[in-house]
């Protein structure tokens, strides 16, 4: 995640321009990503999830949280195409609605998280000196942890995991890595003329950093947020399969794969297990994919493809 | 260089103070304590449990508690766990320890063995067939939840096939000398492979662009225009210089891999510390937790220690101020 580097979108527009009709870096990373197929196929891919997430109630009239002890565990049928999980709930309405959750929770996990990596590097990357090695410091333990085992003793110490909570968990225990990105690229531009330039004819703080760093780090931005919406999604599914994340009856692909924890399920319903699997390669790959062309996009020397 | 060396070593020291206080913190941001945890005998009168409390030291203030914990763990103890009545921490982690340190050096072994190898043959021949099942393959490895991979092999392997066992590390005691070591390996095939598939399927990249990067350096090309053999050239100067960063790489893997094999071992019910953390996460058994925690992030800190002081000795290009 950390190969970009913070001249990948600047200049950009200034090589070309004179030579040909002027456009500007932002319409040239849209042509690069346009052309990029892969890309493209993961949008279509990643627009087809969001829309069955989205239009649930249309595709299927089963609650996804309605059990019945009379029908447990039945095989696909006609009325159940996914058939029954061990509490008797339809599995396909669990998979259009789980796509609702595990998208929600990837969404806004990436941007809790993106918001605190943003705040905590560029304090970080502006200011230098003694806040960054705080800050660095700080962010030094939180990698010496592993995220999971982190993230794991918190909920321990909760009675009860809501969706909400949840995203604040992941968020405040995953800022750093993102963070170290913004500080690298917030380092290596407070190094640069134009910035110079900007303070002596006095622009404040603030603007700087917005008119002038910001824009300048937005493509390691952006791809590192598409990059961690897929890692929060694999994520969610992870704890919730080991019964730490989302509770049930709450339906989330992970919560549907815990199901098979159990050998009947695993052995005799792989109907039950793998689709919600599937689902979450499905949706990762895609979110990759666009993050890959996004990358490809924003970096001008990237042409070979 | 010494001199980074004794600087990276004196930041160490801090920074693990820092972790065992944020751990105990944790720990003591914990609603209750052992006690509270039970259901309380009310025949019994509150000032035995008070007694008790006492007894632990409780009931002393909390930086006296933090200094009285982090003495006895620099001897060694870890205390009692509190849901194997009367087990110490110590010989709990130490009976599952070991499995996961062969679980996980395996997963190392089957990274190293498929990664490089493929990693260096799509480096020198891009855009092949090889290469594009290499980038598909690196596409899948990192997409895939590793447990539900997990399920996947189990379903396959295990159940269908009967290849290999879904779960255990051994299938009998009474097993000695070289079977006993084939049924190990045997039982660590299917966990193996699943804890080293993410890293298999970034370390191929890793590889693949490091040596394309040496590659395509002018000292390779000099090497070429001297009429250095193409296996020499790979060998005595791409390899050594696109393995640099990679031996680094190793020393961050650490923590990737042991988060990693929490929710593996949970797949596989495999009996090591990442289901002993899990089991111990859900009984609120502290004092494991704890020391669990402790565990992994020493592990960590020594591991990203080693592969900086590694970098420092191996690469004499950096410099260090």
């Amino acid at each position: 995640m950390q190969t970009l580097n913070e001249q990948d979108i600047n200049a950009d527009g200034h090589v070309n321009g004179s030579m040909r009709k002027h456009r500007s870096p932002f319409q040239l990373s849209l042509r690069r990503f346009l052309k990029n197929k892969l890309a493209i196929v993961g949008m279509i891919v990643f627009f087809i999830i969001v829309a069955s997430a989205v239009f649930a109630p249309l595709l299927t009239e089963h609650d996804p949280k309605a059990h019945n002890l009379l029908k447990v565990e039945q095989k696909p049928s006609s009325e159940h195409i996914l058939g029954t999980d061990s509490s008797g709930r339809d599995n396909f309405a669990r998979l259009l609605y789980g796509a609702r959750v595990s998208l929600t929770i990837g969404i806004s996990t990436m941007v809790f998280t993106v918001f605190l990596g943003l705040v905590f590097g560029t304090l970080s990357g502006y200011y230098g000196g003694k806040v960054d090695s705080i800050i660095m410091r700080i962010t030094d333990l939180f990698l010496a942890l592993p995220f999971l085992v982190l993230a794991l003793t918190i909920i321990a110490l909760l009675k009860k995991v809501t969706v909400g909570l949840f995203v604040v968990i992941i968020a405040v225990t995953s800022w750093p890595t993102l963070s170290r990105i913004i500080r690298g690229t917030f380092l290596s531009l407070r190094e640069q003329e134009f910035v110079l330039g900007a303070r002596v004819i006095g622009a404040s703080d603030f603007r700087i950093i917005f008119r002038h760093f910001l824009p300048n780090a937005i493509g390691p931005i952006i791809v590192n947020a598409t990059l961690l919406m897929a890692a929060m999604i694999i994520v969610e599914s992870g704890l919730s399969f080991i019964g730490m994340g989302i509770p049930q009856p709450t339906p989330t692909w992970g919560n549907m794969i815990s199901e098979a924890q159990g050998l009947r399920i695993l052995r005799y319903h792989p109907e039950a297990w793998i689709p919600p699997g599937l689902a979450i390669l499905l949706t990762v790959l895609s979110i990759n994919f666009i993050g890959d062309g996004l990358r490809d996009a924003f970096d001008p020397k990237s042409d070979r493809r | 260089m010494y001199q980074y060396i004794i600087r990276r070593f004196l930041i160490f020291i801090p920074m693990l103070i820092a972790l065992s206080i944020i751990v105990f913190g944790l720990a003591k941001a914990a609603p209750g304590d052992p006690f509270s945890g039970k259901i309380l005998d009310p025949e019994v009168g509150m000032e035995v449990y008070e007694k008790q409390r006492a007894e632990l030291g409780l009931d002393k203030p909390v930086p006296v508690q933090y200094v009285r914990w982090a003495s006895k763990i620099a001897q060694g103890s870890f205390g009692e766990s509190i849901t194997y009545k009367g087990r110490s921490v110590e010989s709990l982690i130490k009976e599952r320890f070991l499995n996961t340190v062969y679980l996980g050096l395996f997963a190392l072994f089957i990274t190293l063995i498929v990664a490089l190898p493929i990693g260096i043959y799509s480096a020198r021949r891009p855009y092949s067939l090889i290469d594009y099942g290499t980038t598909t393959f690196g596409f899948f490895g990192l997409a895939v939840p590793n447990f539900f991979f997990g399920l996947v092999v189990i379903y396959l392997f295990s159940i269908k096939l009967g290849w290999f066992p879904a779960q255990g590390t051994i299938s009998s005691t009474k097993l000695t000398g070289i079977a006993e070591f084939k049924d190990r390996i045997h039982h660590l095939v299917l966990p193996g492979l699943t804890l080293g598939l993410a890293s298999t399927a970034s370390y191929m990249r890793y590889m693949r662009s490091e040596v394309m990067d040496v590659l395509g350096s002018d000292f390779i090309r000099t090497a070429k225009a001297k009429g250095m053999s193409a296996n020499n050239v790979l060998y005595k100067h791409t390899l050594r210089n696109a393995m640099i960063p990679i031996i680094t790489l190793l020393g961050m893997e650490l923590g990737p891999l042991l988060g990693g094999a929490i929710i593996t071992e949970q797949v596989f019910n495999f009996p090591g510390i990442g289901t002993l953390f899990i089991g111990s996460v859900i009984n609120r058994d502290y004092p494991v937790v704890m020391a669990i925690t402790l565990l992994l992030g020493v592990a960590i800190l020594v591991g990203n220690l080693l592969a900086d002081i590694f970098y420092s000795v191996v690469d004499p290009r950096i410099r260090y101020d």
